[in-house]
This record gives structure tokens, sequence and C-alpha cells, in this order.
């Protein structure tokens, strides 16, 4: 069926674009079928239907960044990589996506423009289809630019049994990349610490990275993507929920230089920063050279490295052996030094 | 990273150890209270701990400007922050402190404009930003932080800025060293002095304590060799005979100290009578205020604030851990009742807290006590 094709004239979006009549027709037919357009989501029913069964995964995240767009990404491309590699952390492969957007009143068109070609891009480069979406227009006031929600489902190989109740005293813990390069981006492109550093948010995609790893079979115990919280958080809800202690080298522990410096500088620790295109892998350890080395041969992890091991004791814990051979406890995060970073 | 890695290699930090180790007596403890709560925190973080002999005790001390804040000035601040047409504005650790009446957190929950900064000049800045409003800074700290808040109504005065005030809560080092020295039963050795503090007011402020209360003192900087330079200083005092004042930190800090911070603080601030101190109780001429001429500027004499002296809840010991009495552990709250998530004390909120810091970094070494109540 060939589609009237519309053009939007509107520079600025209106509470008209989010009251569902005509104007919120021409915002979708101009611009979001533009971006993201696939048989799906142009037939504009009220649910897309799909091919795919057997096992789903699904997952869903807001997404309420400050500012929009950082060096290295926008809203856009983190709401599909995040809604992305949560999937892709269960060992799924993501399919499709939905997309809710919350603007506010007075929004540039071309801004919002901007941002779903980035959402598109994103979803291309995750082989991923947007096959619904939604679109809603509150007053000037409430709401902070624009919010985002996108939700995943994604298909699961027979077999694939990722968790915590895999982890074995002896598996070993490894890291794709760099830490906490997202929060600090963000941080620093708020501009309200008066901090120049060149860091970039390493908003990615890790669906290939992670399928390269479900290839170790049962080797492979689990996946996380450290976000919010940190690598610090995410492997303290591992240890807790495996009841095994999760023990790290603080020599290991790789932070490129600028961000090294600005965590320095503001006083926090990159343990607990957010990263939006990494992944921590529990395997084996007999499987921990072979799964550096598939990390390694992804351009997302070139610079992946063995952190530590899982032991037993103590339990539910995760301690740092430091540079200077002492040790200690990484506990969870407490409170919120970076609000609104993703 | 420059100029940092160097303080925290590996080599350098074995060979203090072993030092350390060779200085230690047998069977005779050393006691060492580290006054600052930025060593503390450095302390924990990177486990430095291990690396001393059974003889050496660090014992925690007053110097976190977070942890000595009492009750009832937090519930000032809430109620500064609660008057129409006022922002307030303040460091992040200040924010989750809990007063008679929760925290600024809370507070801003229930609507209160609370706003975190990183410096008393970006509390002036968002003054400027926000002229319909007044930005009050709750202002707290030794005199490390002073001279930023004295450059800072120095600035509003020059500026004539008509929408900003300062809550003093500046708070002075030596008054509280001298009540822990005048504490019976005094369970301190030998001091590490604090070296953010003594860039401001040079290591000779702390020549009484060896004067009159015979306990040497050892300046230092905050990284883990530096600390262990400093402990090993003051283990050779002792094996050379010797009481007095060193400074490790000579990078930064110099006898005297910075006599353009110091003449800051004195032109925008006074001593006040007396303030009370968190678990130390009142103290005589131990806080600042600001000077008539800055009334402009001065929260307490534009508002009206409670000023009711809150006692602490009966189960926290913050005090005798800030007097170096008790260990965190020995506090029967300790990660019970009290937790980072949930504080009772304010040594368990700021990342310089003893409490936070050995909650956080520590407790490995001690046995975990089972939630009260559970």
């Amino acid at each position: 069926m060939a589609r009237r094709r519309v053009v939007l004239r509107d520079e600025l979006i209106t509470l008209a674009h989010g009251a569902g009549g005509k104007a919120t027709r021409d915002l979708v037919e101009a611009l979001f079928l533009e971006e993201l357009g696939n048989e799906a989501l142009a037939a504009l029913g009220d649910a897309a239907l799909v091919e795919g069964g057997g096992r789903l995964a699904l997952s869903t995240d807001s997404y309420v960044v400050h500012p929009l767009e950082f060096p290295g990404g926008d809203i856009g491309e983190l709401a599909v990589n995040g809604t992305v590699n949560d999937l892709a952390m269960v060992g799924a492969r993501p399919r499709w996506l939905t997309a809710g957007f919350v603007i506010e009143e007075g929004f540039p068109v071309a801004d919002l423009h901007r941002i779903v070609a980035s959402l598109g891009a994103a979803a291309r480069a995750a082989d991923v289809a947007v096959v619904a979406g939604d679109t809603k227009v509150v007053e000037r006031g409430k709401a902070d630019g624009l919010y985002l929600t996108t939700a995943g489902v994604g298909t699961v190989a027979a077999g694939i049994d990722l968790g915590p109740h895999r982890l074995q005293p002896g598996d070993r813990v490894l890291l794709s990349g760099t830490l906490a390069d997202h929060g600090m981006a963000v941080l620093v492109a708020r501009g309200d610490l008066q901090l120049e550093a060149l860091i970039e948010s390493d908003t990615a995609p890790l669906h290939e990275l992670a399928a390269s790893l479900t290839g170790l079979g049962d080797a492979l115990r689990f996946m996380r993507d450290p976000t919010r919280g940190g690598l610090a958080t995410a492997l303290n809800e591992v240890a807790e929920a495996a009841g095994l202690a999760v023990v790290l080298d603080e020599t290991a522990l790789p932070v490129r230089a600028a961000v090294a410096a600005a965590c320095e500088i503001l006083g926090i620790d990159p343990l607990y920063v957010a990263n939006e295109g990494k992944l921590i892998a529990v395997v084996a350890a007999e499987a921990a050279d072979e799964a550096l080395t598939l990390l390694r041969a992804h351009p997302l992890g070139a610079d992946a490295v063995l952190l530590g091991e899982v032991r037993a004791e103590p339990e539910g814990l995760v301690l740092l052996e430091t540079t200077l051979g002492g040790s200690r406890i990484v506990d969870m995060l407490v409170g919120d030094p970076l609000p609104r970073i993703c | 990273m420059k100029y940092v890695d160097e303080y925290r290699s590996a080599e350098l930090a074995r060979g203090l150890a072993a030092e350390i180790a060779s200085l230690a007596r047998a069977g005779e403890t050393v006691r060492i209270m580290e006054v600052c709560g930025g060593h503390t925190h450095a302390i924990y973080r990177h486990g430095l701990e291990d690396l001393l002999p059974a003889e050496v005790e660090l014992v925690h001390g007053p110097g976190c400007p977070v942890c000595v804040i009492p009750m009832g000035r937090v519930d000032d601040a809430i109620a500064l922050a609660e008057q129409p047409g006022v922002t307030l504005a303040t460091f992040g650790d200040m924010m989750r402190v809990p007063g008679g009446r929760g925290s600024l957190l809370e507070a801003k929950a229930r609507g209160a404009d609370v706003r975190m900064v990183y410096s008393p000049l970006d509390a002036l800045a968002l003054a400027e930003a926000l002229p319909e409003r007044r930005v009050v800074f709750f202002a707290i700290g030794f005199e490390t932080t002073a001279p930023a808040t004295a450059v800072t109504l120095l600035r509003a005065r020059a500026n004539a800025a008509p929408n900003f005030a300062v809550f003093c809560n500046h708070v002075t080092i030596e008054p509280p060293l001298r009540a822990i020295l005048e504490t019976p039963g005094l369970r301190v050795d030998a001091f590490i002095g604090p070296g953010h503090v003594s860039t401001v007011i040079g290591t000779d402020a702390y020549r009484f304590i060896p004067e009159e209360y015979g306990r040497p003192v050892v300046v230092s900087a905050f990284e883990p060799v530096d600390l262990l330079q400093a402990i090993a200083m003051l283990l050779r005092q002792r094996a050379e005979g010797r009481c007095e004042v060193e400074n490790q930190y000579t990078r930064v800090v110099s006898p005297r100290g910075n006599a353009r911070a110091l003449a800051a603080i004195e032109e925008t601030m006074e001593l006040r009578d007396e303030f009370e101190w968190r678990g130390l109780g009142t103290i005589p001429r131990s806080a600042m205020r600001l000077r008539p001429a800055f009334a402009a500027w001065d929260a307490e004499r534009l508002y009206t604030v409670p000023g009711i002296r809150i006692e602490d809840p009966k189960a926290c010991r913050c005090g005798e851990v800030l007097t170096g009495q008790i260990k965190p552990w020995e506090c029967g709250v300790f990660g019970t009742a009290c937790t980072p998530e949930r504080p009772l004390g304010t040594c368990m909120v700021s990342s310089e807290g003893a409490c936070a810091a050995f909650y956080a970094y520590g407790r490995l070494r001690r046995p975990r006590e089972e939630p009260v109540g559970a």
C-alpha cells in the first residue's frame, strides 16, 4: 500500500502533536515512519504483528538522560542500545523494539528529528526493528525536553541458561573494556563542573559480543552490562544472588586516563559509574582464555580484561585486592552521585 | 595518572611497610590518630591496615567536616530551605545527613529547592542565574573550605550580589584536638595531622600538641604512600626519642600556611563564642560566623532559624567514634540500625566518616552483627 508522503512543517512540538489527531498523525508519518520505517511499524495498527516464537526475552527501560545529546551518543541511541543490551545479556537475540516518546511542549522538531534518526540508525546497527511506538506531549515545564521508553523482545536459543545460579567457585570474571566512560561523559557534558575533558560515552550494542560468548556453551555462566551503579553494584547483585564472593584485582581495572583524572578530581570512584557499552562475563576457569580471545576479537571488546574470580567465601560480598597488597570490600552504591545519566 | 600513580606505587609502599615493621616494638602498641576524614577514607580504600604490623593501630579522628555538624544545625538548614523564595545550595554529602526532621534530601522531596554544588562560587553563580530567588549556601568545613567561602563572600560584596547568602558553619581544627587531648583516659599516642587544613593554617599551628600534651604530629598528604611515610616518621620520632611536629606533605604545606587564605577568612569571619559539635558537645570559640560587615549576606541575620539543640539518638555513639574512644564496629548500632542507606549518625553519612568508610571497605575484618529487630 503506497503511503501518502507527509511533510512536517512545524518547528516546535505543540500539545496538538500529542492529541491523537491530525498533527499526531503527521508527526508519526513524516518523522517516525521516515526514520524507523519497516513493515510491521508501517501498518500503524494497535499492535505490531511479528513472526517468531519459542523462548522469548522481554525487557523495558526508560531514558531520562540530561543532556539529551552528549559526546559519543544521545538519548535515541542510548534507548536502543540499553534495551538491546539487556536482552543480549540473557543470551537472547534482540529482534523487536517499541519506543514511547514523552515530549515537552515547545521541543524543537529539528532536535526530535535528529534524535529519532539516531534511534533509527542504532536500531539498524543492532539489527532490531522498531515495530510499535507512542507519542505523548505534555505541557511546558512538565518534562525536561524528552523522555523515551523502549521495550524489547528477543528470541532465545534452546539450551541457553545464564544467571547467578550457575556461578561456581573458581569461575573467572571478565570485563569487555574500560570503566566509567558513559557516566563521566554525561557528567562533563552538563558543563556545570567547569571541567573540560574529551570523554565519550561508550554507548554501543553488545549483541554480537554476547553472541560470540554464548558459543562457549555451558562454560558461560552469566553476563551483565554494568549500567547505573557501575561495576561495583552489578557485581554485588551477582555475589548476593549467587551466595558467593567475587574477588577483583585492582591492577586489572581498565580506566581511560581522562576518565581516571576526571574521577580523581571529582572524588568519584569509577567502580560506581555507569557504562553503556560494556559487559561482565563470568566463565568457567578453563574457558577464561578462550573467552578473553573472543571478546578481544571484536572491536567493542578490544580492551577486555580478566578482572577476578569467584570464590566460596565471604558469601555475598565483593572484594578488591588493592594495588598495594591490601584488600577491601567493594560495597553497593549508596545514594546517587550522578543523577539522570541514562 | 601522573602525580597520582607515584603516590600509589606498590613498590614504595612495600618498602615503607618494611620500615614500619622494623620500627614497631613487639608487644608495645602505638595508637595513631589520623585527624582527617580524608585520611580515614584513603586508609580503608587502599586497604592500608593490611600493610601494618599488629603493634600499629590507627584511630580515626574528628576531621570529617560533615560528621561534626550537629542535628540542630541540619534542622536550621532545612528551615532555611523551606523559607519561601529560598534555594539552599550545599555539598552533596550534607544532603543525606539526618537532622531531627529528616535530611535535606527528604526536604527536597517534600518540595524545598535544595541543590548540590561543588563549591561556594557555584552557589554564587546559581544566585546570578536565579535572580528571583535567594540562594543560601550551607557552608561547612574546617579551615580547608573556609577560604573558598570567604573568597565567595568577598566576590558577593564586590558584585553587590542582592540574592546570595551564607549559612556559616565553619569550624576550626584546634579546639576539637584540644578536647580530644583532654579526654580522660586518652587512647592516642601520636597524630597524623590533616593535610588540606594545614595548607591553610600551616604546620606551626600544631606545636601545642607536642609542647603541651607530649604527642608527636606528622602532617600528611592523602595518598597511600604518603600515609605510610607519615606513620614511619612518627615511629622514627619515637625510636629517636623526639616529639615534635614534622611535615610529610612538603609539596603543598608550609610552616606558616597560606597567608592570603587566612587573610580572606579574617576579613569575612570571626570566632563565635561557642558552637555545638556533634558528639563533642559545646566547645567555646571553635567555629566561625560572618562579621557584621557581611550582614547583608548572612543567612542567620536575614532569617530566623530554630536554633534548637537536638540530642543525638541514644544508641548513636558518634561522639566516641569522633574522639577515637571506640572503633566504628564497637558501636551497638553499627551496620544494623545505622547503615549508609539509613544512617543514624553523621559518621555513617560522609565517605570521610569513619563508620561509612569502615562499613564500605573494611567490615570484612569483623563479624557482622544480626540486624536489630530481625
